[in-house]
């Protein structure tokens, strides 16, 4: 049984504006019955661009209702300029939050929001946006890539919490891994702050643990950080790694490329030898 | 509140009378049945009446009955035994719609090299036995088929299956959790090597199981430790869940008529006046095969686990196949076998009855949830008042 919160459960058995607004003039539909969850959001937008009214008809669970609910008293009374600005992330705040594997019922709620406000703007039906990535609920990549953006997320399980992708046959986890880490080099640059001492360690162990351990691994050897001083990160090579000839090449080649571009561009990796 | 508790195939109550014979093992007669002294030894006598019991059940001889901790335990022990006693055989077949228990097991046999043939169902649930037949090969080690589903109730011919693996000198294995104590079984008369039972299923407490396995059969255990259950299953007596099985199957057995009679009539007056009362809905494996105890409906256009939340709000108690309720994101792999629509698939509520469940029980779950299904339905952007579902949808 999923731990709701008292908000959500309180939005699910009394929904606010269930139903259809009555000459709508923004209407967004996203979702299918396939994928097991469906939203219907009608407007109702004055001249002076602020909504008076909002309804939603959703096929789907607990916490799907809930925040199509919560999605409705958010909109109301909101200016155009207003509403644009609602985050998924709002929409579960507004409900105390919603459990991880439940996100992606907020992020269909701000799908639906973009769909009415396109709608309303007169724009043309979008056509479907970039490449399907997940077969089994129709995701594509321009999809994954803004809920990797938005959410910061940074594992597959992540990515399928927010938006389902991945939750099916799971044929799609290295495309999504691979979209992770390009959106991950992308904001790099960019957000690359002056790093502490302890802060570059951490991220040195972390990138070692999550990236480079566990391919060193699928061939039997392994590596251990031994210290980090300044941007020289000291290592020692185990199993197959120790007594492999080209160990050396794999640790500059491949270790000093990830902590330098995950990292910091000035690190040099140093093999320690016992 | 009062809980009306359809939920029957998840788990069952423990029965008053199972509960009265356990209590003792857990307070006074805590003695290891292995122990030379009375204090201990005289409870293996007890153990023994309850294994003749459980084989009394089966139509088994009491020695061929292992006692586990679990249903689970039990279909591991007897797909590994036969990988491990089948020289290099390396072809498992099992049937689409199995319990986690051996389908997600013979994922992970996949993935160490061992063939998985997976027999599909039809639209009723029926296995295509034809298909059976022809997937029996020389290299097979083992077949695992249950013998009745725990979504749908529908019941499978295996001891059919049985004897034509048999005919080719395949170990026959059936998970029976769902069918034990609801129908008759006689393994005396059947070509079944091993059958797994789970206790909370059938009124005794959860931590109990048995493995059957036919006198004969080439065995590996898959606990090893002590001598218990004569070294096919190591670890220290589960006494008093022991004991309450025992008394568990005598009382099955005795109920079985009240099941297939009094338990079934209710689950017919459910299931028929909740298709009369709620447009668009159906009966997801519906045959006659099937066990007496349990419905699986579809309400269309809506969603399982709303419906769940809704009746919940009342204290019914019931089971779906709707994605949100799995922890996964796909609704039950039961019902996608069946190839039951989308539509139909993210809708719907398993009621498992026992004889626990009254008239009255029934009543106010055909008062309660009409409504429920209405109200849902309400802001459904797929459900059109005229009943009609958006074509494209489908």
């Amino acid at each position: 049984m999923w731990e709701y919160t008292d908000k959500v459960k309180e939005h699910f058995l009394n929904p606010r504006n269930a139903g259809e607004v009555e000459n709508a003039n923004a209407i967004g539909e996203v979702g299918s019955m396939a994928c097991g969850d469906a939203l219907k959001l009608t407007l109702q937008v004055d001249d002076k661009g602020t909504i008076e009214d909002a309804k939603f008809q959703t096929f789907g669970c607990a916490s799907a209702i809930a925040s199509a609910s919560a999605l409705t008293e958010l909109l109301k009374g909101k200016s155009l300029e207003e509403a644009e600005k609602i985050t998924n992330q709002e929409i579960a705040d507004y409900l105390g939050g919603l459990p991880k594997e439940k996100m992606h019922c907020s992020v269909l709620g701000r799908q639906a929001l973009e769909a009415a406000l396109s709608n309303y703007r007169g724009e043309p039906q979008k056509e479907q946006e970039g490449e399907i990535v997940c077969e089994c609920f129709g995701v594509t990549d321009v999809e994954i890539e803004k809920a990797i953006r938005e959410n910061n997320l940074s594992s597959v399980e992540e990515v399928t919490n927010y938006t389902k992708a991945g939750g099916g046959c799971e044929n799609c986890h290295d495309t999504i891994r691979e979209l992770i880490a390009k959106v991950r080099e992308e904001e790099a640059p960019a957000k690359r702050p002056k790093l502490s001492n302890i802060q570059k360690m951490r991220m040195i162990e972390e990138t070692l643990e999550r990236e480079i351990r566990p391919s060193l691994q699928q061939d039997g050897g392994d590596i251990e950080l031994i210290d980090v001083i300044g941007n020289r990160v000291l290592v020692a090579t185990r199993g197959a790694c120790a007594v492999c000839k080209a160990s050396e090449l794999t640790l500059t080649h491949l270790v000093e490329k990830k902590l330098r571009e995950l990292v910091w561009p000035e690190l040099v990796v140093e093999e320690v030898k016992e | 509140m009062k809980i009306i508790y359809m939920d029957n195939n998840a788990t069952t109550r423990v029965a008053p009378e199972v509960l009265e014979v356990m209590r003792p093992f857990l307070s006074d007669l805590y003695g290891n049945p292995s122990s030379a002294y009375t204090f201990g030894g005289k409870i293996a006598r007890d153990i023994r009446e309850a294994r003749e019991l459980v084989a009394s059940i089966l139509g088994a001889s009491p020695e061929e009955v292992i006692f586990t901790s679990c249903g689970s335990e039990s279909d591991n022990t007897a797909i590994m035994s036969a990988l491990s006693t089948g020289k290099d055989k390396m072809h498992i077949v099992t049937s689409r719609v199995e319990h986690p228990a051996v389908k997600v097991l013979c994922n992970e046999l996949a993935k160490q090299g061992y063939r998985i043939t997976e027999i599909p169902v039809d639209r009723e649930g029926h296995l295509d036995m034809e298909q059976y037949k022809e997937s029996l090969t020389p290299d097979t080690a083992i077949v695992s088929l249950m013998w009745a589903n725990n979504e749908t109730g529908v019941i499978f011919p295996v001891e059919e299956a049985a004897l034509m693996a048999r005919d080719r000198g395949i170990l026959f294995h059936t998970d029976a959790v769902q069918a034990v104590g609801k129908i008759p079984i006689d393994l005396q008369k059947s070509a079944i090597d091993m059958l797994s039972i789970s206790g909370h299923k059938l009124h005794a407490p959860k931590g109990v199981g048995v493995l059957y396995v036919r006198k004969g059969t080439k065995f590996s255990p898959f606990l090893i430790g002590g001598h218990q259950e004569r070294g096919r299953r190591g670890g220290t007596e589960n006494t008093a869940s022991i004991i309450a099985l025992g008394k568990a199957c005598e009382l099955a057995a005795k109920r079985m008529e009240e099941e297939n009679t009094r338990v079934k009539a209710l689950r017919d007056r459910l299931e028929k006046d909740l298709l009369n009362l709620v447009p668009n809905s159906r009966v997801n494996g519906g045959g006659p095969e099937r066990l007496p105890n349990t419905t699986s409906i579809s309400f269309e256009s809506i969603e399982g686990e709303s419906i769940l939340l809704l009746m919940d709000e009342f204290g019914i108690c019931a089971s779906s196949g709707s994605a949100c309720t799995s922890g996964s994101l796909q609704p039950s792999h039961v019902l996608r076998a069946m190839g039951v629509p989308f539509t139909m698939a993210h809708g719907s509520v398993r009621f498992s009855l026992s004889v626990y469940n009254t008239e009255e029980e029934v009543d106010f779950v055909l008062d309660k949830v009409p409504p429920i299904i209405e109200k849902l339905r309400g802001f459904s952007p797929f459900w059109k008042p005229e009943g009609q579902v958006c074509a494209s949808e489908t």
